[in-house]
């Protein structure tokens, strides 16, 4: 382990940022947080003065971010997950655990300052629940699967953990190691990226991306060719390129999987998404809880830039293509694609209004086009074999593979990789190893989707037919509860989710998931009008909210209600 | 005069009016003296559209669109004071009304108060969510404001006029969801800032008494007639 003393100075930190502009301010607390385990008032000042940005508004951003802190920490943070998931494996007891032995509360430092303890929301690691994450100071973050005790969590893994994957369609996810990521070699020279820019115009990608029918893997199936024609055509210069790696939605963890383990895959398809609406920059949002899928990634980079796949005049083409990676810091609502702008541009994560979209004012308010990690994974394939090859799976208007997230009561939790219109009972049973105990519920699409009864089962995993019986998608978040759970208690987590997540800035949802996680607290004991208040504030936020997180903030309650009354009297 | 925008006709509640393209439906109900309610909108300083309460029906549309973002299109109907946008609005009323402290009895702001305005208009006769007590400490180290954030309802007026118009940048915002409370530079008493001119402009767009001037009695603190005016002049020489 090294110690706090290697950490980078304030002043070395200070001088490597200067000058650098606003968008700096993220990376820049990035560094002095590691390095110093919080962010002194000092730095506050410091920083102000090397990126010209005011007191009050860096100290505005601090507090925004779960994983910034103002005051002293201790030299490891342990973070325990108590979303479903890991509530179902007793993250609560090991929370309790934790505490115990290091003599602390949750958020409370020992009196050595040795170590902080906190509670932490989903960690996108729910096939290995429970799981942790350990911040060291000086050194940075580490996820924690499969967490036992304290003793496990702070052993130093140095042997990576294998991702559970499976396939029907044997795309993305087959005859590839799971515990390391694909190398270079490995990988192939960028074939679909090579033929593009020896044969192919802008438009032509567009043009094949659309007959693909490929939609949004990153929960609002927007159709992706649409997008990048729409940013194609602005006229304003530049175009940016995003990769929204935020995934942060409980349950969902597909996209961590593919950082890992496929991340050349991810970022061809990002260099052919820049090169059909000629951006020359682009990046790539990963979550602050995210290290080893980050520090994967940035290898890919280096790795590729010193080949020529990406950088300047990339294969003697003449076409530039920079890719930078941004970490986030510990806040949901930074999936929110205009909230994601906003981080990168280092202000507080705050959606912002729309119109006009992003493909026309973006990042930085330029055309940019956003899309989810698996969206872009799929990129190269399309191009390479076409959109026809791509319909072969799926229906008419949900085409090709998608990959799922399963999570909870099943034998073999993990990624796994279907045609569209699979149904969910072919998905637990010949995939997941079959529900394990007497199947109760089901959560289709996170904490922001809905719940399936157990008779529900049969429906075919597709965008419409989800829609048709009241659910979804989303990002293909699949959590399973056996009879043995507490559907209330799941209720309780969910409520407490959005509550802390919600980003505050409009008055439905920063005050209806407040008031929604008091309601769910008591569900074992209501009070009288409790039911009606929860659905009043529950369609009062689905329908008046500013963006997507309070509109989903109650789906699943609301959802839990028509099939389960009896859980809310 | 510059050249305009293409007039554009519409229906606001079966009225049909006529509009520029670059109107927000909000702007083309005022001028038709159609109430429409709102919060953080001032005019003179950028939209935000937080507050949620001027949201609007469009015939055809499925979702619910705030009016002061909106923009005029040709043939639109619009509806302004549906049962369901009542609902939601005295909704949110209620829910900002539990959880700050809003004695009107005994804020210096009453009868000047834009939420209390609001209430009244909107017909909120009654809260169904206990009161969050919140026990905030009051701000008295500025010489001549006070600032309260008991009664804060975050519509964000006092940053944004400190920093697009005075360009001081004196106010933020820290925290999230719940949590979220405005600060004056590094989160330090008010009297402290350093970046403050004193110049009043937030206690002039503070909607509610929780920026008012020192040594008000109950119901005393008016805010100044004309500011809106001098907003956008401010405003528009900026640009
Ligand atoms: C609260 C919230 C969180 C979101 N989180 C993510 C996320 O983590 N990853 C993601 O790809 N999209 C997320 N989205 C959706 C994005 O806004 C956006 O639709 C998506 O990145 C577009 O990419 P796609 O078209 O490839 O799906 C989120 C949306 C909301 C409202
Ligand atoms: S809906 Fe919630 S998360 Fe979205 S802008 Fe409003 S307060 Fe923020
Ligand atoms: S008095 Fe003026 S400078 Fe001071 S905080 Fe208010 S608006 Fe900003
Ligand atoms: S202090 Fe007044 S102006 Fe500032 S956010 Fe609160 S209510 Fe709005
Ligand atoms: S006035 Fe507040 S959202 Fe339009």
């Amino acid at each position: 382990m090294v110690s706090a003393s290697h950490a980078e100075s304030l002043e070395s930190i200070i001088s490597r940022f200067a000058g650098r502009g606003r968008d700096a301010l993220l990376p820049a607390l990035w560094a002095i947080q590691t390095a110093s385990g919080h962010i002194n008032l000092e730095a506050v000042r410091a920083l102000s003065l090397a990126l010209n940005v005011p007191e009050a508004d860096i100290y505005g951003v601090i507090g925004f971010y779960s994983m910034f802190h103002d005051q002293p920490t201790g030299e490891t943070i342990i973070r325990v997950c108590t979303s479903p998931s890991c509530g179902l494996a007793g993250s609560d007891d090991l929370l309790d655990h934790v505490c115990q032995r290091l003599g602390v509360e949750p958020g409370q430092t020992t009196s050595d300052g040795r170590y902080t303890v906190e509670e932490t929301t989903c960690l996108g690691l729910c096939e290995h629940a429970p799981a942790a994450l350990v911040s060291q100071r000086g050194v940075g973050e580490r996820s924690v699967p499969s967490a036992v005790d304290l003793e496990s969590i702070l052993a130093d893994h140095s042997a990576p953990y294998p991702a559970v994957t499976g396939s029907l369609t044997h795309l993305l996810l087959d005859g590839i190691p799971v515990d390391r990521a694909q190398t270079l070699a490995e990988y192939g020279d960028y074939s679909a990226l090579r033929r593009t820019l020896n044969d192919l115009m802008p438009d032509e990608v567009v043009a094949k991306i659309q007959a693909s029918g490929l939609l949004g893997r990153g929960g609002a199936a927007f159709p992706t060719g649409l997008k990048w024609e729409m940013a194609r055509r602005s006229e304003e210069k530049p175009h940016y390129v995003i990769c929204n790696a935020d995934e942060s939605e409980p349950g969902t963890f597909k996209d961590r999987v593919l950082m890992e383990l496929r991340p050349h895959l991810l970022l061809e398809g990002l260099a052919l998404c820049a090169y059909a609406i000629e951006a020359e920059q682009g990046y790539l949002f990963i979550r602050g809880e995210y290290p080893l899928a980050t520090q994967r990634l940035q290898q890919a980079i280096d790795a590729a830039v010193a080949s020529g796949y990406l950088g300047d005049n990339i294969m003697g083409s003449g076409f530039n293509f920079h890719v930078e990676i941004r970490r986030g810091a510990g806040a949901y609502i930074c999936g929110e694609e205009t909230a994601l702008f906003e981080a990168i541009e280092g202000k507080r994560g705050f959606p912002r209004i729309k119109p006009p979209y992003p493909t026309r004012v973006g990042l930085f308010g330029k055309p940019t086009v956003i899309n989810n990690v698996e969206t872009l994974c799929k990129v190269p394939g399309i191009i390479n074999r076409g959109g026809r090859w791509f319909r072969q799976w799926g229906t008419d208007l949900s085409t090709g593979v998608k990959l799922v997230s399963v999570s909870g009561h099943v034998s073999r939790p993990g990624v796994y990789e279907i045609p569209l219109g699979t149904p969910l009972r072919q998905v637990l049973t010949e995939l997941c190893g079959g529900v394990t105990g007497r199947l109760q519920a089901v959560l289709m699409g996170g904490a922001a989707g809905t719940f399936l009864a157990p008779d529900e089962i049969d429906t075919p995993l597709t965008f419409e037919d989800l829609r048709t019986v009241g659910s979804t998608l989303g990002s293909g978040a699949i959590m399973v509860f056996n009879d043995s759970v507490d559907l209330r208690d799941v209720l309780r987590r969910l409520g407490a989710f959005f509550q802390h997540e919600s980003c505050g800035k409009c008055y439905p949802c920063q005050l209806g998931t407040q008031r929604q996680k008091e309601i769910l607290d008591r569900l074992h004991a209501p009070l009288p009008g409790d039911r009606e208040r929860l659905t009043d504030i529950g369609q009062t936020m689905s329908e008046s909210s500013l963006c997507g997180l309070g509109q989903t903030a109650a789906a699943a309650v609301l959802s839990a209600m028509k099939r389960w009354p009896h859980l809310f009297e | 005069m510059a050249v305009r925008s293409r007039i554009k006709t519409l229906k606001i509640d079966g009225r049909d009016v006529s509009a520029h393209e670059d109107e927000t439906i909000l702007q083309i109900a005022e001028e038709n003296g159609i109430f429409i309610p709102t919060l953080c909108r001032i005019e003179g300083l950028s939209l935000i559209g937080a507050c949620r309460l001027c949201l609007i029906e469009v015939k055809g549309w499925n979702r619910l669109v705030p009016a002061c973002h909106t923009h005029a299109e040709e043939g639109m109907e619009v509806f302004t004071d549906t049962e369901r946008l009542r609902n939601y609005r005295r909704m949110i009323i209620e829910l900002l009304f539990s959880e700050g402290n809003h004695v009107c009895a005994v804020c210096v702001s009453n009868g000047n108060c834009e939420l209390q305005y609001l209430a009244q208009r909107l017909g909120m006769d009654h809260v169904r969510f206990p009161n969050m007590q919140p026990v905030r400490k009051v701000d008295m180290t500025h010489e001549r404001f006070v600032l309260d954030r008991n009664r804060c309802v975050l519509c964000a007026r006092c940053i944004r006029v400190c920093d697009e118009i005075e360009g001081a940048h004196t106010w933020d915002m820290r925290g999230r969801g719940i949590d979220a409370r405005v600060i004056t530079d590094l989160d330090i008493p008010w009297g402290d800032s350093e970046t403050c001119t004193s110049c009043g402009k937030c206690v002039n767009v503070c909607p509610v008494g929780a920026i008012v001037e020192k040594g008000r009695a109950v119901g005393e603190m008016t805010k100044r007639k004309d500011f809106l005016v001098y907003l956008s002049k401010m405003r528009e020489a900026k640009k």
